[in-house]
């Protein structure tokens, strides 16, 4: 309870600073906040919103979404298919030391202009620490529970749906959480860098065009963004992972 | 308590062939010159030498030995889940080279054998679903089964969030759905205190008797062995061998408190032990 209230009231108190604190700036680089917010008004909720914000979240989900199914997929392929094992594992042991933000240049730079190749960026970009993670999590099942469905003589299909899956899940999320922030970079540098479209595209526009309110409104909306997603993927977590979450919280209170 | 249902339902299936498995040509499961030995060359290491021994129909045989003697490297080839090096093990006079579908095994270490993502009853379908049951047969099972080791109550809560006897519980439950014909476990009341171990060995017993299972128990406690058991195996260590086979000769129905207290008991456990205790 106290968590939730210190969790809400910081951040407001934070913007109620930002509002005073500013409210007489003349620095052009940093207006009033009340400028700001009447122009994330004017630009995102009514003008924009439809060619720019929609585009740029569709962007997002569809090439996050891409990645987390072809992540797993890959995922459970090298940790259960030999040959696909061979291939990967240098793959695997070469990117696993590289945090995956650095990865983005590579990314960028395959960039062209139009959706589909954004899309394809942010997929490609966001897949591996999935994939990674998937492997990790099959790897670290215990060889007790596979022992359990050998005897049980449960089917190829269901080790792989009813076992292998859903005792990776805990690290398969893990490995989602990372794809999610690589995807939100890559959606965000992607439209900085090859588009005149999208929430990256139109902040980096103001930006250049010394439309520093606009620019300031477009950060405060891919925080705002940021901050909402994350809400939405720890609210699937907590469905998906009740199990997890209660017992580690059980463990943890013994 | 009762788990009359599930009790007819096995009897009817006995009843069917029980003939050929009482036969005493040909013992329920038969352990012969079966050896297994890990790596090769200068790194092999022989976990299990030379060990022969049989388990007949409705029998409850307890391996005992040191720890580390290699009990847990027997179970899995007994399971199917290891290759023998040399000699075999058969079932009904078939080798065994997979998991064989008479067979169910209770887990030494109930944290990792049940699924923590699964609630106690759904742990109890997942290995019956490829059985392809009617719904009413699966939900009979697993009432049975639940009753059987007395948790009912208990059915949708998670196996974490019960105590360790209770999970133990659960294992033993989930073969029982199962309908194995062969029950082996693997030290399956280590980890639990004394008093549960003391009801989960007579709920051993009262599985035996109402489901008429053979039994195989692997076990390091020798008055465990002794008391639950009609032969006692006793293994010798490094690389492991039979040392002997004890008939244990106790009256049943076999009780907590008397049978405890039997001079035969005393001498029965003290045969074991010293068995165990003498230099090899």
């Amino acid at each position: 309870m106290r968590n939730w209230v210190i969790g809400i009231a910081a951040p407001v108190l934070l913007l109620v600073a930002w509002w005073f604190l500013s409210a007489n700036s003349t620095d052009p680089f940093f207006p009033p906040l009340e400028t700001i917010i009447v122009r994330f008004r004017e630009l995102w909720l009514f003008e924009h919103f439809q060619s720019d914000v929609l585009l740029s979240l569709g962007n997002l989900f569809l090439g996050f979404a891409i990645a987390a199914i072809a992540g797993i997929a890959l995922g459970f392929a090298t940790a259960l298919v030999a040959p696909v094992r061979w291939m990967m594992d240098p793959l695997i042991h070469f990117l696993r030391g590289i945090p995956p933000v650095a990865l983005v240049p590579i990314f960028i730079s395959l960039i062209g202009f139009g959706t589909q190749m954004r899309v394809t960026s942010i997929a490609l970009a966001a897949l591996f620490p999935t994939m990674i993670a998937t492997v990790d999590g099959i790897r670290s099942v215990s060889s007790d529970l596979m022992d359990v469905a050998k005897v049980y003589r449960l089917t190829r299909k269901e080790r792989v749906l009813d076992v292998l899956l859903p005792a990776a899940t805990p690290q398969i999320f893990s490995g989602l959480q990372v794809s999610l922030q690589v995807a939100f970079i890559v959606m965000i540098a992607s439209e900085m860098l090859g588009s005149s479209q999208g929430i990256g595209a139109m902040t980096l526009l103001a930006q250049q065009s010394f439309m520093t309110a606009d620019m300031w409104a477009g950060i405060l909306l891919l925080g705002v963004i940021g901050f909402l997603v994350n809400i939405l993927f720890s609210l699937l977590r907590r469905k998906v992972l009740s199990w997890y979450i209660g017992s580690r919280r059980l463990a943890r209170a013994s | 308590m009762s788990n009359s249902l599930s009790t007819r339902n096995r009897k009817s299936t006995m009843a069917q062939q029980p003939k050929t498995r009482l036969s005493a040509s040909t013992p329920r499961l038969d352990v012969a010159h079966l050896a297994k030995t890990y790596g090769s060359g200068g790194k092999a290491r022989t976990v299990i030498e030379d060990l022969t021994f049989t388990v007949d129909a409705g029998e409850v045989v307890c391996i005992v030995g040191p720890s580390g003697v290699g009990k847990t490297t027997l179970l899995k080839c007994l399971a199917g889940l290891q290759p023998a090096t040399s000699g075999r093990a058969a079932i009904d006079g078939r080798t065994i080279s997979g998991p064989p579908p008479e067979m169910a095994l209770v887990f030494q270490d109930y944290n990792r054998s049940l699924m923590p993502w699964l609630t106690v009853r759904k742990n109890l379908v997942l290995p019956l679903r490829h059985l392809k049951l009617s719904a009413a047969e699966l939900r009979e099972r697993c009432d049975g089964a639940l009753a059987a080791v007395g948790l009912s109550h208990a059915d949708n809560q998670y196996p974490w969030q019960l105590s360790g006897g209770m999970q133990q519980r659960v294992a033993i439950a989930r073969a029982l759905a199962y309908r194995p014909e062969i029950l082996i476990m693997d030290e399956p009341f280590a980890s639990v205190d004394a008093q549960t171990r003391f009801d989960l060995e007579d709920l051993c017993l009262k599985i035996r008797r109402d489901f008429n299972m053979t039994i195989l128990v692997v076990t390091h406690d020798i008055d465990e062995a002794v008391y639950l058991a009609d032969r006692v195996v006793v293994l010798g260590s490094r690389p492991a061998r039979v040392l002997k086979v004890v008939d244990v000769d106790l009256p049943g129905p076999r009780d907590q408190i008397t049978t405890r207290s039997l001079p035969e008991f005393a001498r029965q456990r003290t045969e074991v032990l010293s068995l165990i205790k003498r230099p090899a």
